[in-house]
C-alpha cells in the first residue's frame, strides 16, 4: 500500500508527527478563539496580533534576561493584561451590539498593533533561540524528532485539556456558561458577571500569548507572524463549529495532519486545503463539525 | 485693454514656465513590498536609497524638479500593476524602481513597455526580465538567478556538495532560481535528486526538510526568499539537518536575513550577494547616510541597487534633457558606462542586463563578529564578464533583433 502511495511507511509516519505538532498550534489557537467567542461572543480578530505580541514579550524579556521558562508564564500573563484593558475600555462597550461591530473593532486592533511592531522592528523578524533544556533531538528510527517539537506537542496537549475541563467540567466554568446564556439570572445569584467576562477574555489572549511563546524558538519572532496563521485558525474553528471548546481542539490537531499529508502529496496545495475542507464542511454541516444548531 | 495684455503676457510667461518646468521634471515611483516579507531587504530602505542618489545626482541644482513616491505591491501582480498603471497614466510618474518578487516584476515590465516608460529592477531576481521576457524599456540592476546559481552553486558543487535537493517558493522567481541554479549543478557534473515546492509565506518547514533529510542529497539549496529562507534555515538547524552532514545552500540571502537570523544560527553559510556595505570607504560612508535615515539598519544589495540605478538614470537624464521617451532614456543608458562608489565601473548589456563584479560571502562566526552588521567574509570574486548570464543563452528578443 505504502508503495502505491510513493512513500515509505517511515517517511509517513514522520510526517504524521510533524503535522500533529502543526496541529497543536492550530489547536491551542483556536481553543482560544472558541473560548471567546463561547462564552463572549465576541469574534477576536486580534488573536493573531495577540498571538504575535506573546512571541515579542518573550523576546522582551530574554533582551533583560529573563529565559524561556519563566517568559512562558510571565508573557501570557503580561499580554493577557493587555487583553483585559482591551477588553475593559473597548470590548466593553460594544456587548449586546451585532457581532461585526467586535470583529470589526478586534481586526483595527490587529492591523495597529502590527503597524507599530513593524514600524520598530522591520518585517524580518528577531532570532529567538531553543532554550538549552530542550536543544538537540531524539532519533525515533523513522525521523528526527527535536525535543523542543516533541515538547510543544506535549505542552499543548496538556493546556488544551485543562481548558476543557475548566469550562465543561468545573462549577466555574458552569457558571461562566450560565452567564453566556442569561447573565441577568446569573447577576441575580450575585456572580459578578462584568468581571467574569473580562478575565475571560483575559485567559483567551493569554492562551493565545502562550501559543506565541511556543512558537518564538520555531518561527522569527515577526510582526506578521500572527497575521499569516490566524485566517488559517479561524478556518479551524469554523469547521470546529464556532464557540466549541472540544470541536477546536480535536479539529485542530486534526487540521494539522491533513495539512502535514497535503505536504508530501501535493505540497503546492498545503495552504488551501484547510479552505477547500472549510467549504465543503460549510455546505454539509454549517454550524460545523461539533456546533449545536442554533 | 493694456490690462489684459499685462495678463495676457503674465499668463504666457506662466504657461512657458510651467512648460519648462515640465520639461525638466522627474518623478520616481518606488514600487515594492512596504510591509511584508521582503520589507526589510527592499521596501522603505530602497525608498531612501533613491532619494540619496537624487540628492547626490546634482541635478536639483540644475534645476531639476525630482520627486520620489512609493507604493506597496503586497507582493501581488495585480496590485502591482494598478499601482503602475496609475502611477504612469494619472500620477506622471516616469520610472518604477526596486519591485522585489519576480511574479511583480514580469507584469510590471510588460505595462512598463507598453507605456514607454523605465523599469529600473533591483529588487526582483528571475532571469527572464533580462531573458526571454526582456525589454527596451527594462534594465534588471543588481543580480539575477543565474548569477547567484552560477556564484552559490558552482562553488559548492566544487567542493564536493553533488547531489542536490530543492526546497523551492512556489512562484516565478523560486522556479526561476531552481532552474538556474540546477542547470549549473549539472554543467558542473552534480545532480539535482528531488525538490519540493512550497507556498510562498509558509510558517512551518519541518515537512518539507523531512523530505529534504529523507532524499540524502548532500545539498539542500533553499530557492526561497526573505522569511522563507530565514524560517527554512532555523529551521533546518533544530531538524539537524545540517549536524546530519547534509549542507544547506541558501540561494539568495540579504543581509536583514542574516541579522534576524543571528550569528549563531547562520554562522558558515555560503551564498552570492552583489554588494555588501563593508567593502570599501564609499559603501561605508552610504550605509552611514543610510542608517541615519533608517536606524539600526544596513543596506541591502538591493536598496544599494536602487541607488545605482537612480544615479545612472539622471546622468541619461542630465544627457538627454528630458525623459519623456523612455525607450530613449534606456537606450541612452546603456550607450554610457556605469560608475558609483556602490558598485564601482559597468556597463548595461543590450538585453538590460546590468553588468558588474558578485561575490561570494560566508557568513561570520559569532567568535569572528565585531558586532551587529558584522556578519560576512569575503570568499571570492566573480568578475563581470563571468557573473551573468552570457548574452547569446538568454533568448532576449532584443538581442536576435540586433543581430
Amino acid at each position: 500500500m505504502f508503495e502505491l502511495l510513493g512513500i515509505s511507511p517511515q517517511a509517513l509516519f514522520g510526517q504524521l508527527l510533524l503535522g500533529l505538532i502543526n496541529g497543536a498550534f492550530y489547536a491551542l489557537l483556536s481553543l482560544g478563539l472558541a473560548v471567546i467567542f463561547g462564552m463572549l461572543n465576541i469574534v477576536n480578530f486580534a488573536h493573531g496580533a495577540l498571538y504575535m505580541m506573546g512571541a515579542f514579550c518573550a523576546w522582551f524579556l530574554l533582551q533583560y534576561g529573563v529565559g524561556y521558562w519563566p517568559a512562558l508564564i510571565l508573557a501570557p500573563i503580561i499580554i493577557g493584561l493587555f487583553g483585559v484593558i482591551i477588553e475593559r475600555t473597548m470590548l466593553n462597550k460594544l456587548a449586546g451590539l451585532d457581532h461585526l461591530y467586535g470583529l470589526l473593532l478586534t481586526f483595527g486592533v490587529a492591523l495597529i498593533v502590527q503597524g507599530v511592531f513593524q514600524n520598530y522592528f522591520g518585517s524580518s523578524g528577531l532570532p529567538y533561540a531553543i532554550p538549552d533544556l530542550l536543544k538537540g533531538g531524539q532519533n525515533l528510527g523513522f525521523m528526527y524528532l527535536p525535543n523542543y517539537r516533541a515538547w510543544v506537542i506535549v505542552f499543548s496537549l496538556i493546556i488544551c485539556v485543562a481548558t476543557w475541563f475548566l469550562i465543561e467540567k468545573t462549577k466555574l466554568g458552569a457558571y461562566l456558561r450560565a452567564a453566556t446564556e442569561n447573565p441577568t439570572l446569573v447577576r441575580a445569584f450575585g456572580v459578578n458577571v462584568p468581571l467574569m467576562i473580562t478575565l475571560t477574555y483575559g485567559f483567551g489572549v493569554a492562551l493565545a500569548a502562550l501559543a506565541g511563546v511556543l512558537a518564538a524558538p520555531i518561527n522569527q519572532v515577526r510582526p506578521l507572524m500572527g497575521a499569516d496563521f490566524i485566517i488559517v485558525v479561524f478556518a479551524v474553528v469554523v469547521i470546529g463549529g464556532m464557540g466549541s471548546i472540544m470541536g477546536s481542539i480535536v479539529t485542530g490537531f486534526t487540521l494539522g495532519l491533513i495539512e502535514g499529508l497535503t505536504k508530501v502529496f501535493y505540497p503546492e496545495a498545503s495552504n488551501t486545503v484547510v479552505f477547500v475542507i472549510m467549504a465543503i464542511v460549510l455546505m454539509i454541516k454549517p454550524a460545523g463539525l461539533f456546533g449545536r444548531n442554533v | 485693454m493694456k490690462k489684459t495684455i499685462a495678463f495676457a503676457a503674465l499668463a504666457a510667461t506662466l504657461l512657458s514656465g510651467t512648460a519648462f518646468a515640465q520639461e525638466k521634471t522627474i518623478k520616481i515611483g518606488n514600487l515594492s513590498d512596504q510591509s511584508g516579507l521582503y520589507a526589510d531587504a527592499t521596501g522603505g530602505g530602497s525608498t531612501i536609497a533613491a532619494k540619496l542618489a537624487v540628492e547626490d545626482s546634482g541635478l536639483l541644482a540644475k534645476g531639476w524638479k525630482i520627486e520620489v513616491v512609493a507604493g506597496d505591491h503586497q507582493n501581488k501582480a495585480d496590485i502591482g500593476t494598478n499601482i503602475a498603471r496609475q502611477w504612469y497614466d494619472v500620477d506622471k510618474v516616469d520610472l518604477i524602481v526596486d519591485t522585489p518578487n519576480s511574479g511583480v516584476a514580469l507584469a510590471v515590465s510588460t505595462l512598463t513597455k507598453e507605456k514607454n516608460k523605465v523599469f529600473l529592477n533591483s529588487g526582483a531576481a528571475t532571469s527572464d526580465l533580462s531573458g526571454k521576457a526582456c525589454s527596451p524599456n527594462t534594465i534588471h540592476w543588481t543580480y539575477d538567478t543565474y548569477a547567484l546559481a552560477n556564484g552559490t552553486g558552482k562553488a559548492i558543487v566544487k567542493n564536493g556538495g553533488d547531489s542536490w535537493f530543492f526546497l523551492t517558493a512556489d512562484y516565478a522567481f523560486g522556479h526561476a532560481l531552481e532552474r538556474d541554479t540546477g542547470a549549473v549543478v549539472e554543467a558542473n557534473g552534480g545532480k539535482v535528486v528531488g525538490k519540493v515546492r512550497h507556498p510562498i509565506n509558509s510558517p512551518d518547514f519541518s515537512s518539507y526538510l523531512l523530505q529534504a533529510q529523507a532524499s540524502k542529497a548532500k545539498v539542500v539549496g533553499l530557492a526561497n526568499a526573505g522569511g522563507d529562507t530565514t524560517n527554512s534555515i532555523k529551521q533546518a538547524a533544530e531538524f539537524g539537518i545540517t549536524a546530519g552532514g547534509q549542507k544547506l545552500a541558501a540561494l539568495l540571502l540579504f543581509i536583514t536575513d542574516v541579522h534576524a537570523l543571528g550569528l549563531s544560527v547562520a554562522q558558515g553559510l555560503t551564498f552570492t550577494e552583489a554588494f555588501y556595505w563593508d567593502m570599501n570607504d564609499g559603501t561605508r560612508a552610504f550605509a552611514d547616510r543610510f542608517s541615519k535615515q533608517k536606524p539600526g539598519f544596513k543596506p541591502t544589495m538591493v536598496q544599494a541597487g536602487v541607488y545605482s540605478a537612480v544615479r545612472h538614470y539622471l546622468k541619461a537624464a542630465d544627457a538627454l534633457g528630458s525623459v519623456s521617451d523612455g525607450a530613449k532614456v534606456v537606450a541612452k543608458m546603456k550607450e554610457m558606462p556605469t560608475d558609483d562608489a556602490l558598485f564601482g565601473q559597468g556597463s548595461i548589456r543590450a538585453d538590460g542586463r546590468k553588468l558588474h563584479p558578485v561575490y561570494l560571502f560566508e557568513v561570520k562566526k559569532p567568535s569572528e563578529s565585531k558586532g551587529a552588521w558584522d556578519y560576512y567574509k569575503l570568499m571570492g570574486t566573480i568578475p563581470a564578464d563571468q557573473a551573468f548570464r552570457p548574452m547569446d543563452k538568454g533568448d532576449c528578443p532584443l538581442v536576435s533583433a540586433a543581430k
